[in-house]
């Protein structure tokens, strides 16, 4: 790990006055670590914003609950108002990495978490994604890679949380000198382009991500979050579905599902949610949506098991929100 | 960076396990006479004190900012907590508290093995809470307490989490086992009565190549008090 200046911020504006000069904003570090040990990265310069008590808390407002940037995986996973109303946050926080993680790492983090393709960890390879000329998956290792939007860089959308609130339709609060903006989740995210193939969020280099906003849920809402991997934890998933249902009695009035290790970026399954509007939630309204959701695949050379496996993480995560199934013993988490 | 020779000699073995060093049957452990030949751990903090009058004023400053500390490059005087213990280290910034810890302190009981968060070998506590030590930087601890595996014995008796990993010989190569240690013995302080379904859950970031799960978890509810389920694996 390269020498760096420690910039240590008690409040916002000192923090937004650090941002310059390729300085990297650092707050439970697991991730921004992480690629420094691996000299994917060398700031000169780590703004620490983890003694922003500004950042912190779980706040239930009149129009919903607003969460600190500086909330921990671990504190999302056990806090009963999220377990109970938002249920697809806390599966999703609970279940993800590793309970030493989940202790350290932030919501604002796992958000702002680089994409976990081993070609992009590694110093060893210059790739498209990192300002580069060529991407290494495409003939090389891409077994855990995208199966939707795989034309420019096929890495897969690290966050789990981020698939949880674009289900639940949340915004994003960035804070820059000029002032305070809301976008939403399902805009934060950029697919890779062929002219912007390092742009991964849309947040411009002198904000900070301060706040998550999710909207209250209507009544007879049902949440679920599931991931499937090769281990039972500390893995990124392979396949994992974020399923919200409005339902009046037993029949479905919305739902949104949601993929993560699918595509570079959150995706919603717009058809897939489709088929479950005005029915019953069943096994096969299940199965239907989950294979919905598969429509447009483009798999590359060694993963076309995830055009069978998600359809299977999405059917018994619809399941599981509405109540019609616990939660599956194989999921990972 | 997990140091060489780590499948022998007293001080392995005894750091592992938690009792302090120099109390094995040998009075000079492999490690001790590492110490002894470089820096000892008990000089650290007065070098630190000398170093610190050398200090450039320059390490420190708050640019008229009283929201801001800008510290390093360069190494500067950092208090850590450890054990009940204030010690005062003078590390880079980019110190990981595993690394302040087991090299500037001595305390090698905690392991670095995958130095990337993904096995929890390093695992300590701060403020009761089990993190990764080595994806935690020292300067940003603060004035958190910090938990090690040679803190779990007290006043030279062993942690009964500790007597039962030995009881059940719930370790094989062990390396794990200082990180296994700090995951339940954290649990047992939040939840002293824990099912076998947390003992799982607690130990879920710990890796064990040598696959010794079922034995880690019926020490963990013995020494919780609690009778074991029917099918510990």
């Amino acid at each position: 790990m390269n020498k760096f200046i420690f910039s240590d911020c008690t409040s916002v504006d000192a923090a937004l006055s650090q941002m310059t000069g390729g300085a990297v904003v650092k707050a439970g570090g697991v991730d921004v670590l992480d690629r420094m040990k691996n000299g994917v990265i060398e700031p000169a310069k780590l703004v620490n914003i983890t003694n922003i008590p500004s950042l912190r808390g779980i706040h239930e407002t009149d129009t919903g609950v607003r969460l600190g940037a500086l909330v921990t995986l671990a504190e999302l996973g056990d806090h009963p108002l999220l377990q109970s109303q938002y249920t697809v946050l806390a599966d999703a926080a609970g279940h993800a990495a590793t309970p030493q993680i989940r202790n350290a790492a932030t919501l604002g983090g796992n958000l702002m978490q680089k994409v976990h393709c081993w070609y992009y960890r590694s110093s060893d390879f210059a790739c498209l994604r990192k300002g580069h000329d060529m991407c290494f998956a495409y003939d090389g290792l891409n077994q855990y890679h995208a199966i939707f939007d795989t034309n420019v860089c096929p890495s897969v959308a690290p966050s789990s949380t981020a698939v949880a609130l674009n289900a639940l339709n949340a915004s994003v609060e960035l804070t820059s000198t000029k002032g305070k903006r809301l976008v939403p989740v399902r805009e934060f995210y950029i697919k890779p382009d062929d002219k912007h193939p390092t742009m991964e969020t849309v947040i411009a280099p002198d904000e900070l991500l301060t706040a998550v906003l999710i909207p209250k849920p209507a009544a007879g809402t049902r949440s679920a979050y599931q991931k499937y991997g090769e281990k039972s934890s500390y893995d990124w998933a392979i396949a994992d579905a974020g399923v919200v249902l409005e339902m009046q009695g037993d029949v479905c009035r919305k739902a949104a599902i949601v993929m993560g290790a699918a595509s570079p970026t959150p995706r919603l399954a717009v058809e897939a949610a489709a088929l479950l509007v005005g029915k019953p939630i069943t096994e096969e309204t299940a199965r239907a949506a989950g294979l919905a959701a598969m429509q447009g695949a483009t798999p590359l050379s060694m993963n076309a098991y995830k055009v069978q496996l998600f359809p299977v993480a999405i059917y018994r995560t619809i399941l599981l929100a509405a109540g019609k199934m616990d939660r599956d013993p194989s999921a990972a988490g | 960076m997990a140091d060489n020779g780590q499948f022998t000699g007293d001080g392995e073995s005894s750091a592992t396990t938690g009792v302090p060093e120099g109390t094995a049957k040998s009075n000079i452990s492999r490690r001790g006479f590492l110490r002894g030949a470089g820096i000892t751990a008990a000089s650290t903090a007065l070098i630190d004190g000398v170093q610190l009058l050398h200090r450039e004023a320059a390490a420190e400053t708050t640019k008229g900012n009283a929201h801001v500390r800008e510290l390093g490059p360069g190494p500067v005087p950092v208090t850590l907590n450890v054990n009940g213990t204030e010690h005062v280290v003078q590390i880079e910034p980019r110190t990981t508290l595993a690394d302040a810890l087991r090299t500037h302190l001595g305390m090698t009981g905690t392991k670095v093995v995958c130095d990337h968060g993904a096995c929890s070998g390093c695992t300590v506590t701060l403020d009761k809470v089990p993190v990764n030590s080595c994806m935690t930087l020292a300067i940003e601890v603060g004035s958190r307490r910090i938990g090690t595996i040679e803190g779990i014995a007290q006043n030279g008796q062993l942690h009964p989490l500790q007597v039962a990993f030995v009881k059940h010989d719930a370790m094989q190569c062990g390396f794990c086992t200082p990180g296994m240690v700090m995951s339940c013995s954290a649990l047992l302080e939040r939840n002293p009565k824990p099912t076998l379904a947390d003992v799982k859950k607690a130990v879920s970031g710990n890796l064990c190549r040598c696959a010794t799960y079922p034995k880690v978890f019926a020490a963990t509810l013995e020494a919780a008090g609690v009778a074991p389920e029917k099918s510990i694996s």
